[in-house]
């Protein structure tokens, strides 16, 4: 066994990004008032989800906001037992992808269900949450 | 796809994939450098381009593209970072490629590097997560980059009946492969229960389904034909299709989830530039960061149907001596995934496949057409490149 090479450590690098949602503040809004809303082009009528503020098709801001049905269908799933460092307070989380019939997808962590009980084509609810640590968030729980 | 000239592959390095502590970025990329201008018969006063890719954030430099090129006497030569995640060794290999290809530059080299191993694992996990769309998928959701895969291996196990234990099979393949070449991270062979016992990362993905976290460097020289004719390069490989694509940042905005897109259409890219077929290729490297990465681009290339890639692991087709040998030198899995080195890192290893110079023959591909591609994806298929080379 060779002892550990020496090293140098740096100074440390602590970094925070407050990031603009001006443009998408409907979604979060939505979110408190228990929905989940999002953008759909007034001119080529693409439905978008996640919301977006501008449509890359028809390069044009002029958006409506719709609200999104509450059923989805798990299109594919995981299980995430390691964690990356800012999740490390957290309980081990199951990450799905559910499509709603609108036809657009989200992906969100599925509550309430244990692993082996989730299966690809499940039923789900979509349902928006404000956490413990008052973050807002959407997430899906079985039917 | 018109170029003014081809071009060649003069010289190839490959530092030892690893944990790295024993020396810092310039270091290891000089371990990469010297032996890439060994082989070609040249320094780095008469290279006139350098294209280096590299992810960082994991090691301390900002601009690590100007210490490494002074470190390894390349300053003052045109110079620039490619950033295509985890494809961004083979961004830098096509951008130098460009560069002479269009008659602008007559020598220039491509470097990959990545020193992964001077932060935690969980900060690695978070760096790397948070490579694909922050603000939707990372900020509330903490998705890793194994869980990202993991969401392709549930869907293509549910679409087409792969198992655990077809994934396991890449790994105990590409342990193998791995265990006879010097500068792969790992000489362990592992077997398929090893595998199917190891502790989940995100399940289905299992410890030996994952890439590990590897430093690393690679470095390709590339020439112009009057330039290999010049110095009387005698065993010159020639690049002969590069093709590239992307995908969608929201993976949720994808078609499916049972394969890469990009990877599909840059190998179709790929192939038309040089004038070949899937069936053509004689070895090849492909982006095995996870074993499902692996089944999926067998797939994506053409080397099989849709689907029906988990036989072709399961009849040893991808073995030496099988229809198409792929990644025989350990791939991302076993010898290792410096994110920025592994592109080039893959041009290194088919150069020397082509040239017939595999350090153990066991693992030597054998050549007819002396056809070899390599398929390098950033992120989940958010970037990809595929490089077809002939000698």
């Amino acid at each position: 066994m060779t002892s550990k090479p020496p090293t140098l450590r740096s100074r440390p690098l602590n970094l925070i990004y407050e990031i603009p949602t001006g443009k998408i503040q409907r979604f979060w809004d939505g979110i408190k008032e228990g929905k989940i809303s999002t953008t759909k082009c007034n001119k080529c009528g693409k439905l978008f989800f996640p919301p977006v503020a501008d449509c890359p098709t028809c390069l044009q801001s002029d958006m409506e906001w719709v609200e999104l049905s509450t059923e989805a269908e798990i299109e594919t799933f995981t299980h995430v037992a390691i964690m990356p460092a800012t999740f490390q307070h957290y309980d081990p989380y199951t990450i799905a992808i559910g499509s709603l019939k609108e036809g657009v997808r989200v992906l969100a962590w599925l509550k309430g269900a244990k692993l082996e009980e989730v299966k690809v084509g499940m039923k789900v609810r979509l349902a928006p949450k404000i956490t413990s640590e008052g973050l807002l968030t959407y997430e899906f729980t079985p039917i | 796809m018109n170029f003014v000239r081809k071009v060649a592959i003069i010289g190839v390095g490959n530092a030892k994939f690893g944990a790295r502590q024993d020396v810092n970025l310039s270091e290891l990329t000089f371990e990469a450098v010297k032996p890439a201008f060994e082989d070609a018969g040249i320094t780095g006063k008469d290279v006139q381009f350098v294209a280096l890719g590299s992810v960082g954030a994991w090691y301390e430099e900002a601009l690590p593209a100007v210490v490494v090129g002074e470190y390894c006497g390349l300053t003052g030569a045109g110079l620039v970072r490619c950033e295509a995640a985890c494809a961004s060794g083979t961004s830098a290999f096509a951008t130098a490629y460009f560069d002479v290809a269009s008659g602008h530059a007559d020598i220039a080299i491509a470097i990959g590097v990545e020193k992964m191993r001077e932060v935690d694992t969980p900060t690695i996990l978070e760096l790397i997560g948070r490579a694909g769309y922050y603000f939707w998928e990372f900020h509330n959701f903490g998705i890793t980059f194994p869980a990202y895969y993991a969401l392709h291996a549930t869907a293509h196990m549910a679409k087409y009946g792969t198992t655990e234990e077809d994934l396991a099979l890449v790994s105990v393949k590409n342990h193998k492969y791995a265990n006879m070449n010097p500068i792969a991270h790992f000489h362990r062979e592992i077997t398929v229960k090893d595998a199917l016992e190891a502790p989940v990362v995100a399940w289905p993905l299992k410890l030996f389904d994952c890439c590990p976290v590897t430093d690393g460097a690679a470095a390709v020289v590339l020439a112009s034909e009057e330039k290999v004719k010049e110095l009387k390069i005698d065993a010159p490989v020639w690049v002969s299709g590069v093709g590239y694509s992307s995908g969608t940042a929201n993976l949720t905005n994808r078609e499916n989830f049972v394969g890469l897109k990009a990877a599909v259409v840059a190998s179709e890219r790929a192939f038309k530039q040089a004038g070949v077929g899937p069936d053509d290729v004689e070895v090849a490297t492909v982006h095995d960061c996870f074993t499902i990465a692996e089944i999926m681009a067998y797939e994506d290339i053409g080397f099989c149907k849709k689907g029906e890639g988990a036989k072709l692991i399961r009849e040893g087709q991808t073995e030496i001596g099988g229809k198409i040998p792929v990644n025989v030198d350990g791939g991302l899995k076993a010898k290792g995934h410096p994110i920025g080195a592994t592109g080039c890192s893959m041009i290194y290893e088919l150069t020397k496949q082509l040239r017939e110079e595999a350090q153990s023959k066991q693992r030597q591909a054998p050549l007819k057409k002396y056809v070899a591609l390599a398929h390098n994806v950033g992120g989940t298929g958010h970037y990809c490149y595929v490089t077809i080379l002939q000698r």
